[in-house]
C-alpha cells in the first residue's frame, strides 16, 4: 500500500498537467474559420484517396499473438533468474539449471518452428 | 508518502520536482539535438535566440501556446484528446521508480527524516518499469486510430508491431542481470556494484582493483542487446519506421500540432530519459562513483553527497543521451522486414544465447557480484 499511494498521486499530476497543457491552447490560441480543405484528412496536399478504416495486412496480428506467447515465456524465466543465486550458493546450481535449460529448450523450439513456418516472413 | 505534514510536503515536493526535471530536459534535449545534428552534417543549427541559441527553447514554447486549437472531423475526440496525455505518463511513472542518488537524511523540528532520492522505492522496479513503459504503445494506439488518418494509423501499427517484437529482446537482455544480482530492486542493484570490480573466480575471490564492480563486465553482451532495443522501444532512428517522413508523413502524430505535438516528444524524449537511467542503472553503476566516493563520503555532508551523486548518475545519462542523439544522426533507417528480422530472428536468439552463457557462467565461476 505505501507504494501505491505515491504511484497514483504521480499519475494524476502528469494526468492534470498533460490535459491542461491540451486545453490551454484552446484558450490562448487563435479562432478561425476554417475552410473545408483544412477539415479533410492531411494527404500531403492531394484530395483524400482512402480512408483510415481501410483493411491492414494480417500479419501485425500475427506478431501480436506470437508477442503473447513469448512475452509469457520469457516472464517466467524472471522468477528463476532471481532465486538462481541462492540455489547455486546452496550447491543446487547444476539442478537449477537444467531444469530451467528444459524450458529454455522448448521455447526454442518454439522459435525454430515459428521461423521455419514463416510466420515471421514480412514482405 | 509520510507520518506528517513536513514529511508528506517534501514527498509531494521531490514528485514534482523529478516530474518537472524530466519535462524541462526535453527542450534542452532537443536543443542539443538540433545543435547536434548541424555538427554532425557541417551546418550551423539554431543559433540567433540568445546565446548560442539557447533560448530558441522558450521562443518555440511561447509559439506552442499560442497556437490554433484544431481537431480534424474524421477524428474520434476522445482518443484524440487523450492520447497525448497518455504519452506523458508512462516516461514519468518509469523514471520516478529510479534512484537518481542515495537516500539523505534531514532533521527538522528535532526528528530525523529519511527521504530517498527517487519518488517510490518498488521491490519489483525491473518489473515495474517494463509493465509501465509498454504501456506507451496503447498512447500510439489511440493517437494512430483516433486521428482518422490512415498514415497515422498505419504507423500507430509499425510502431506498436516494433514495440512489442523489440520488447521481447529487451525483457530477454535483463534475464542475465537478474542471474547475476538476483533481486529486482533497483538500490540494491546498484549497492552491489559499488567499489572495485570483485568476484568468485572457481571459488577463489578475486579482486580486480583498477575496475569498478560495474554491471558491463559482467554482461557485455547483455548490454549491446538492452541499449539497442531501447532505441527501438523509443522509435529512435535507426529504428524509427513509425516516423518515417518519406512514406508516412510523420506517422501516429501527423494530425496533431501545437502542445499536443510537444507532449508526444515529451513521451518521446521521457522514454529516452528511462532507457538512459536504466542502462546506467543496470550496467554503469547507477550513481555510484567508479572511484574515490569513500574520502567524498566524508568531507561531505550527507545532503552534499547525495547531490554530488546525482551530478555523477545525470552526467552518466546525459552521456546516453548523447549516444541516442549521435546515432540518430550518423546511422540509415532500417528497411520494415530487416527491422522485424533483426528483432525475431537474431536478437531474440542472441538474448536467449546470453542468458543460457550467464547462468553457465554464473554456476561454474560460482561467482558473487557483490
Amino acid at each position: 500500500m505505501d507504494a501505491i499511494v505515491p504511484i497514483l498521486v504521480l499519475t494524476l499530476i502528469v494526468a492534470t498537467f498533460g490535459s491542461l497543457l491540451v486545453y490551454v491552447s484552446s484558450i490562448l490560441g487563435p479562432k478561425k474559420h476554417a475552410t473545408h480543405a483544412k477539415y479533410m484528412p492531411y494527404e500531403c496536399g492531394l484530395p483524400g484517396q482512402e480512408s483510415s478504416k481501410t483493411n491492414v495486412s494480417v500479419r501485425y496480428y500475427l506478431t501480436a499473438i506470437l508477442f503473447i506467447v513469448f512475452d509469457i515465456e520469457i516472464l517466467f524465466m524472471y522468477p528463476w533468474a532471481l532465486t538462481y543465486r541462492e540455489f547455486v550458493e546452496a550447491g543446487h546450481g547444476a539442478y537449477i539449471f537444467w531444469v530451467m535449460f528444459v524450458f529454455i529448450a522448448l521455447f526454442v523450439f518454439g522459435l525454430v518452428w515459428e521461423v521455419r513456418s514463416k510466420a515471421l516472413e514480412w514482405d | 508518502m509520510g507520518s506528517d505534514l513536513f514529511e508528506i510536503s517534501v514527498n509531494i515536493g521531490k514528485m514534482l520536482g523529478i516530474f518537472l526535471l524530466m519535462v524541462q530536459m526535453v527542450p534542452l534535449l532537443v536543443w542539443v539535438e538540433r545543435r547536434g545534428s548541424a555538427f554532425i552534417q557541417n551546418r550551423f543549427g539554431p543559433n540567433r535566440v540568445g546565446p548560442l541559441g539557447l533560448t530558441q527553447l522558450l521562443a518555440d514554447a511561447v509559439k506552442f501556446l499560442f497556437k490554433e486549437e484544431f481537431r480534424p472531423p474524421a477524428s474520434v475526440a476522445f482518443l484524440y484528446y487523450a492520447a497525448p496525455v497518455l504519452a506523458l505518463i508512462p516516461g514519468a511513472l518509469a523514471f520516478a521508480s529510479i534512484p537518481l542518488a542515495p537516500p539523505f537524511e534531514v532533521t527538522f523540528n528535532g526528528q530525523t527524516y529519511k527521504f530517498l532520492f527517487q519518488v517510490f522505492d518498488l521491490g519489483i522496479g525491473i518489473v515495474f518499469v517494463l509493465g509501465i513503459s509498454s504501456l506507451g504503445a496503447y498512447a500510439l494506439l489511440f493517437a494512430g486510430w483516433g486521428s482518422g488518418n490512415k498514415y497515422s494509423l498505419m504507423g500507430a501499427l509499425r510502431a506498436s508491431a516494433q514495440m512489442i517484437s523489440y520488447e521481447l529482446a529487451l525483457g530477454l537482455s535483463l534475464v542475465g542481470i537478474l542471474l547475476i544480482f538476483g533481486t529486482f530492486s533497483f538500490s540494491e542493484m546498484v549497492e552491489m556494484q559499488r567499489g572495485p570490480l570483485s568476484f568468485t573466480f572457481l571459488g577463489q575471490p578475486t579482486t580486480i582493483s583498477f575496475l569498478p564492480n560495474w554491471g558491463i563486465f559482467y554482461q557485455p553482451l547483455g548490454f549491446i542487446l538492452f541499449f539497442a532495443a531501447t532505441f527501438a522501444e523509443t522509435n529512435r532512428a535507426p529504428f524509427d519506421l513509425p516516423e518515417a517522413e518519406a512514406e508516412l508523413v510523420a506517422g501516429y502524430h501527423t494530425e496533431y500540432g501545437g502542445l499536443k505535438m510537444l507532449m508526444f516528444y515529451i513521451g518521446e524524449y521521457g522514454h529516452m530519459m528511462v532507457a538512459s537511467a536504466l542502462a546506467t542503472t543496470f550496467y554503469f553503476g547507477g550513481y555510484e562513483l567508479p572511484f574515490g566516493s569513500e574520502s567524498l563520503q566524508q568531507s561531505f555532508s550527507p545532503l552534499a553527497y547525495s547531490f554530488i551523486l546525482f551530478g555523477c548518475f545525470l552526467t552518466k545519462v546525459l552521456v546516453f543521451l548523447w549516444i541516442f542523439i549521435w546515432v540518430r544522426w550518423t546511422l540509415p533507417r532500417f528497411r520494415y522486414d530487416q527491422l522485424m528480422d533483426l528483432g525475431w530472428k537474431t536478437m531474440l536468439p542472441w538474448a536467449l544465447f546470453n542468458t543460457v552463457l550467464t547462468a553457465v557462467v554464473v554456476v561454474l565461476f560460482h561467482s558473487s557480484g557483490s
